[in-house]
């Protein structure tokens, strides 16, 4: 896996839509990201960084341009075989976590497992051990609703980790927290879900979880503008946004 | 993911006992109401079924069903008769007479006379008196529900006034003449519901009107080894009588009675209400719990659910909607059946009923499903990215 690109896309565009009712969401995106790395998509609202991150995760096809997902390009793929892809490849958070309400936490954490066809007591021990890591040994029986938002992203968090994803996507993991919850959130991705294999993509617009990336890809109307790389530059963000009060 | 899918349906109670109760109220508002319809149809052909000797039934040409009594000129038992083939034939009269109770009641009554010398057609099963009693002077039986129901008999002279059932050695007038009870039969409930009165076939013609002093049917055994069509031809080209077999005799009955009144069309009516209910609670309901469970459908399928995997979750889900709401309703509707009296409300649960709201059931839950699945499948698994 080493030496091989996370992603890596050239010239992607992406249209909804056709004729008059057309709508360009990417116009000419040029990005790469290796693995082990954390990268946030930011940006105003319509400037497509959910369609972005829905092509990094394979449940949505380009409309031009070329792409490479962990080494292969989804959309030369079965439908099926992209599905199986993404059973085995990519991670999911989501905003609004997506827990199974009639199902316990820990049945929850293993629906990736369940969905492989993993045996099913094996599959609950795997999701308890994860539990226990994301500090949620004791709820393991709960139902989700039982649970606070920030312990719910958590159990989320462990749900998208159980199958060792190669491509984790979290799509604004934070917004639906308060400022605190969603830092410690925050921690618990970068501690358990970055690993040398795994690329982490994260869509944000909440500059206070700006740090938790490596990497910033600035989005504006359907482009890439600018990607922050340097520590410098990162720092320069901290600090700005320290100086707002908004972390201490 | 079958577990999954079954813990889903069951966790959310309110959705699953609404899908439950409309599937259990429709099968069993199916079930009954064609087990109520079976029950009052097959007791149309009722004497038929009581008259087990008969292999052959000869009325006039014109008769559409069994109570249709069409007159028969005397001699047509003689000719009958005649024909090569037939062991014997014995006469039946049947009609409805008005019976006269000691306080001046009415009550009409159908009144069956078997043949007097082997009394073939007379019922089988005696509660009270037996069989050789029918040749008494003036004797006639009656059946167990008319001798407990219209035909009370009072105790005082009101005829409000309390009474207690008729037993044998009680009289009754049928057209001015006297008839005493001698036996006490059970026998199978008719569509009419009336009292049903067995005598000989000479004192019922006695009992009848003059105009009305007529044969009615006859019944035909063959001889052993006979062909019956063949003996049908026979009886038909010979006598210019129409000779049935049972079982035909009692299709044309219900073909009658299902072609020629309204009873079909309203009972058609409540059995498609059943469906409708089913269809607009269970059903809507069962699209609902998927429309409120979609998002979870959404998630999967961005984690990598197949859409088979998907379908097989609805599937499963609606297999154990239909499964228990069907076990439910049938469970409901036999325990109706023995609730309820036998002679009072016609109720025949034959094995054939439950296959027709099965059938109604894996409607209802497949166009639900199905539609439910068609939601899923369209699913846009990128929606899950918007809160
Ligand atoms: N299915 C679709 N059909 C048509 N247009 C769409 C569709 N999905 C998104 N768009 C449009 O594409 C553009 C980019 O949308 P996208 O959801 O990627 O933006 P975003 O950066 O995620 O915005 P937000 O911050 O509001 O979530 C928007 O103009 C949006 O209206
Ligand atoms: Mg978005």
């Amino acid at each position: 896996m080493s030496g091989e690109q996370a992603i890596f896309c050239q010239g992607i565009a992406k249209t909804y839509g056709e004729g008059e009712s057309a709508v360009k969401a990417l116009r000419g995106i040029d990005f790469t990201a290796n693995f082990g790395e954390i990268v946030a998509l930011v940006g105003p609202s319509g400037c497509g960084k959910t369609t972005l991150i829905s092509i990094f995760a394979a449940i949505l096809s380009r409309s031009s341009g070329a792409l490479q997902l962990a080494g292969v390009d989804p959309d030369a793929m079965t439908n099926q075989d992209r599905t199986l892809f993404r059973r085995e490849k990519v991670g999911f958070i989501f905003q609004q976590f997506n827990l199974v309400p009639q199902i316990s936490v820990v049945e929850n954490v293993a629906i990736p497992l369940f969905l492989r066809g993993e045996n099913r007591s094996e599959a609950l021990d795997r999701a308890e051990k994860l539990l226990t890591e994301v500090g949620l040994h004791n709820r393991a029986h709960s139902r989700p609703s039982k649970l606070s938002g920030g312990q719910q992203q958590r159990v989320a968090i462990a749900r998208s980790l159980i199958h060792e994803p190669s491509i984790l996507v979290c799509d604004e993991p934070t917004s639906a927290l308060d400022g605190a919850t969603g830092q410690r959130v925050m921690e618990l991705i970068r501690e358990q879900g970055r690993r040398p294999d795994r690329i982490v993509v994260l869509v944000t617009h909440d500059e206070r979880i700006y740090h938790f990336a490596d990497r910033i890809a600035h989005m504006d109307d359907g482009l890439i503008t600018r990607i922050v790389t340097s520590d410098v530059e990162l720092a320069a963000l901290k600090m700005a946004a320290f100086e707002k009060g908004k972390i201490k | 993911m079958r577990l999954i899918a079954l813990k889903m349906l069951f966790g959310d109670s309110a959705k699953f006992y609404g899908i439950l109760l409309g599937l259990t109220f429709a099968t069993l508002l199916i079930t009954q109401q064609a087990a109520i319809f079976v029950g009052l149809m097959s007791r149309t052909y009722a004497l038929i079924e009581e008259t087990p000797q008969a292999d052959l039934w000869v009325t006039d040409p014109t008769m559409q069903f069994v109570d249709d009594t069409k007159p028969m000129q005397v001699t047509a038992l003689d000719r009958v008769r005649s024909v090569t083939g037939i062991e014997w034939a014995s006469p039946l009269f049947k009609g409805l007479l008005v019976a006269k109770l000691p306080n001046g009641g009415r009550q009409i009554c159908d009144v069956i006379g078997v043949d007097d010398a082997t009394l073939i057609g007379a019922p089988a099963t005696m509660l009270q008196g037996k069989l050789e009693d029918l040749r008494k002077t003036d004797a006639i039986f009656i059946e167990s529900r008319g001798a407990n129901k219209q035909l009370m008999q009072p105790l005082t002279a009101d005829k409000n006034g309390p009474k207690r059932p008729m037993q044998v050695g009680d009289e009754l007038e049928l057209n001015e003449r006297r008839a005493i009870i001698a036996g006490i039969a059970e026998t199978r409930p008719s569509f009419q519901n009336v009292p049903i009165i067995y005598t000989t076939y000479l004192r019922a013609v006695g009992f009848a009107p003059a105009n009305r002093r007529t044969l009615s049917l006859i019944l035909v055994k063959a001889l052993p080894g006979q062909d019956l069509p063949e003996l049908q031809k026979r009886i038909q080209t010979q006598t210019g009588l129409t000779a049935y077999t049972p079982a035909e005799f009692s299709w044309k009955t219900l073909d009658y009675w299902m072609t020629q009144t309204g009873i079909p069309i309203n009972f058609g009516m409540a059995i498609a209400l059943g469906f409708l209910v089913g269809v607009a609670i269970a059903g809507q309901m069962f699209y609902n719990f998927t429309l409120d469970n979609l998002r979870y459908f959404g998630a999967m399928k961005a984690m990598g659910a197949t859409s088979r995997q998907l379908l097989n979750m609805v599937a499963v889900q609606g297999l154990a909607a239909g499964v228990l709401g069907l076990g439910l309703g049938l469970g409901a509707t036999a325990l109706f059946g023995l609730m309820i009296p036998g002679d009072r409300l016609a109720f025949k649960l034959t094995w054939h009923l439950p296959i027709i709201s099965t059938f109604a059931v894996i409607v209802i839950v497949l166009g639900a499903s199905g539609l439910s699945m068609w939601k899923v499948i369209r699913l846009d698994p990128k929606e899950v990215f918007n809160g």
